[in-house]
């Protein structure tokens, strides 16, 4: 098996979970990364202080869709201060393969829009 | 297809020591030069051996060493010159593509641009000669005009001419061979349109020059821009061709040591052309590097490594189209392009492509390529780009699509 692109990883890209629009929605937010263009939005309705459901929505390579995916499913019923709690390492055991540096802000994009939409922060998860 | 592009253009175990090199075992194949290119040994022997022996600043010292430096320096000026058709006064040395185009921006528009008048450039431009106009015109209150690119990558001259009939365009700012694309522009045609509209045209040709004959003087562009390192030459160098009656009208862009004839307290006057544009020390062991760059490319034969490059274009065209699901960007032609071919395929994102390729130590690059606006235009957020110089040669392409089929089926496509 691949070491970095693994069934579950392709699996997400292929067909990732929680994509697409939220309407109405709570919080959003629109990044993208400069080095290649990628872009990608969060949509999130918050209810008793927790995520109560999200979609993110964009395009990207297989690194940086599968990371959105893989984590969205952990991201729903998390409280929203927890979100803003979370840092790079998170999305990396979430993920669960070595990230190169050059492919670490891939990885790290998804996590970037969020804390974007709950804490107006966009600078990049360290 | 006939027996084309089976070698390298030029002696690469002798030539080229990075190309000597190998990562996990796998020889290194790089396809991209239009990036930046390699360097041949002679470009770093010569640097080196200026560092060694002829060290010192230029145009100052009344010493040997000085004069010996000044030599090198201004003697390479004129085989740059030489070797793009243009006179050494009206070749400048800037830091690199970008650095030349902002200094037209700045120094040209800055005193021939006003409200309502109209910067024409086009969706195929590198950001480096769009966001200088965009900068400028905001200054100015001068509106910014993009040409189309067709399907196939190509401007239509009779958009421009509509668009110069409307009055109001001051410059045309167009590529001379797309870096995403490698569409090859009529070049010599915009000019020659423009300059019948009353336009200047200013020609990016960081593309173009490292792998084509180019003669600015037959050309008709008022400005020509262009980067060393990608014409085998070392990084922290570009030139600037500029027509001689607007140099001579322009302020200097850039201000300091050397520029100048006369300094008093309130006000100075310019040097001479060229150095009224070459504000303190300059890249000189650079310079020395891209005279030796262009001696070698002059050897090779700037003919040859057009034809080289068009060969394994059409080879590459050819061997692409085997993969399936791929889209190839730009003219199907290579007579009508560059050695540059940026692709997409189903289903796997260019990163993901480029990172499978390196693992085959196939050296591609993927991303935006400094092109937003064209990415926009071709609906992709991304693509894959390989591109070519004379140490490249099929077997080359061999492994990129070799690399190609493994990426697919990792992807399981
Ligand atoms: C068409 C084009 N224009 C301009 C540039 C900028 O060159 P430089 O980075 O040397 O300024 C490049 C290179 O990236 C290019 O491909």
């Amino acid at each position: 098996m691949d070491a970095l692109y693994r069934d579950y990883i392709l699996e997400h890209y292929k067909n990732p979970r929680n994509f697409g629009e939220l309407e109405p929605h709570d919080l959003d937010f629109h990044d993208h990364n400069p080095l290649c263009g990628d872009e990608l939005g969060v949509h999130i309705v918050v209810e008793d202080g927790k995520v109560a459901d999200l979609r993110f929505h964009g395009q990207g390579c297989a690194i940086s869709q599968a990371a959105a995916s893989i984590t969205s499913e952990e991201l729903i019923g998390m409280p929203v201060a927890e979100v803003e709690r979370l840092g790079a390492d998170w999305v990396i055991d979430q993920l669960g393969i070595d990230i190169s540096p050059t492919r670490r802000k891939c990885a790290l994009l998804s996590l970037k829009v969020m804390r974007g939409a709950t804490t107006g922060d966009a600078s990049w998860p360290d | 297809m006939a027996a084309v592009a089976t070698q390298p253009l030029v002696d690469v175990r002798a030539d080229f020591p990075v190309l000597q090199r190998t990562f996990d075992g796998k020889p290194v194949v790089f396809l991209d030069s239009a990036a930046t290119a390699q360097k041949p040994v002679q470009v770093i022997d010569a640097m080196s051996a200026y560092y060694r022996t002829s060290n010192s600043n230029v145009h100052r010292g009344v010493y040997a060493l000085a004069r010996e430096a000044t030599d090198l320096f201004e003697g390479a000026r004129k085989r740059v010159a030489a070797f793009a058709g243009a006179d050494p006064a009206t070749t400048i040395f800037t830091g690199n593509a970008s650095g030349a185009i902002n200094l037209v921006a700045y120094s040209w528009g800055r005193t021939n641009l006003g409200p309502g008048d109209v910067v024409v450039v086009t969706h195929m431009e590198h950001h480096s000669n769009i966001v200088p106009w965009q900068l400028v015109c905001a200054e100015r209150g001068a509106r910014l005009r993009y040409l189309s690119t067709s399907e196939t990558g190509e401007l239509s001259l009779d958009e421009l001419d509509e668009v110069l009939d409307g009055g109001s365009v001051k410059l045309v700012a167009v590529a001379h061979v797309s870096n995403v694309l490698g569409t090859l522009n009529p070049v010599e045609e915009i000019a020659a349109r423009a300059r019948t509209a009353g336009a200047v045209t200013l020609v990016d040709g960081a593309q173009a020059m490292p792998q084509m004959p180019v003669d600015i003087d037959r050309l008709g562009a008022d400005f020509y821009a262009w980067t060393a390192h990608k014409a085998l030459g070392p990084t922290g160098i570009g030139v600037l061709h500029g027509r001689r009656e607007l140099l001579e009208t322009m302020p200097p862009f850039i201000a300091g040591g050397h520029m100048i004839s006369r300094v008093d307290l309130e006000s100075s006057s310019w040097n001479e052309l060229p150095w009224k544009f070459e504000a303190g020390t300059s890249p000189i062991a650079e310079a020395v590097g891209l005279g030796a760059a262009v001696d070698y490319l002059r050897a090779v034969g700037m003919d040859r490594v057009r034809a080289h490059e068009r060969e394994l274009t059409a080879y590459a065209l050819e061997r692409l189209a085997e993969v399936d699901d791929i889209r190839i960007f730009g003219p199907l032609d290579a007579e009508r392009r560059g050695g540059v071919v940026s692709f997409a395929i189903d289903g796997i994102h260019a990163h993901d492509i480029a990172e499978i390729c390196d693992r085959e130590a196939v050296c591609i690059r993927a991303g935006h390529h400094c092109a937003q606006p064209l990415m926009r235009t071709l609906g992709v957020a991304a693509t894959a780009r390989a591109s070519f110089h004379v140490y490249n040669s099929r077997d080359d392409v061999d492994a990129l699509v070799s690399a190609l089929q493994a990426a697919r089926k990792v992807f399981e496509l």
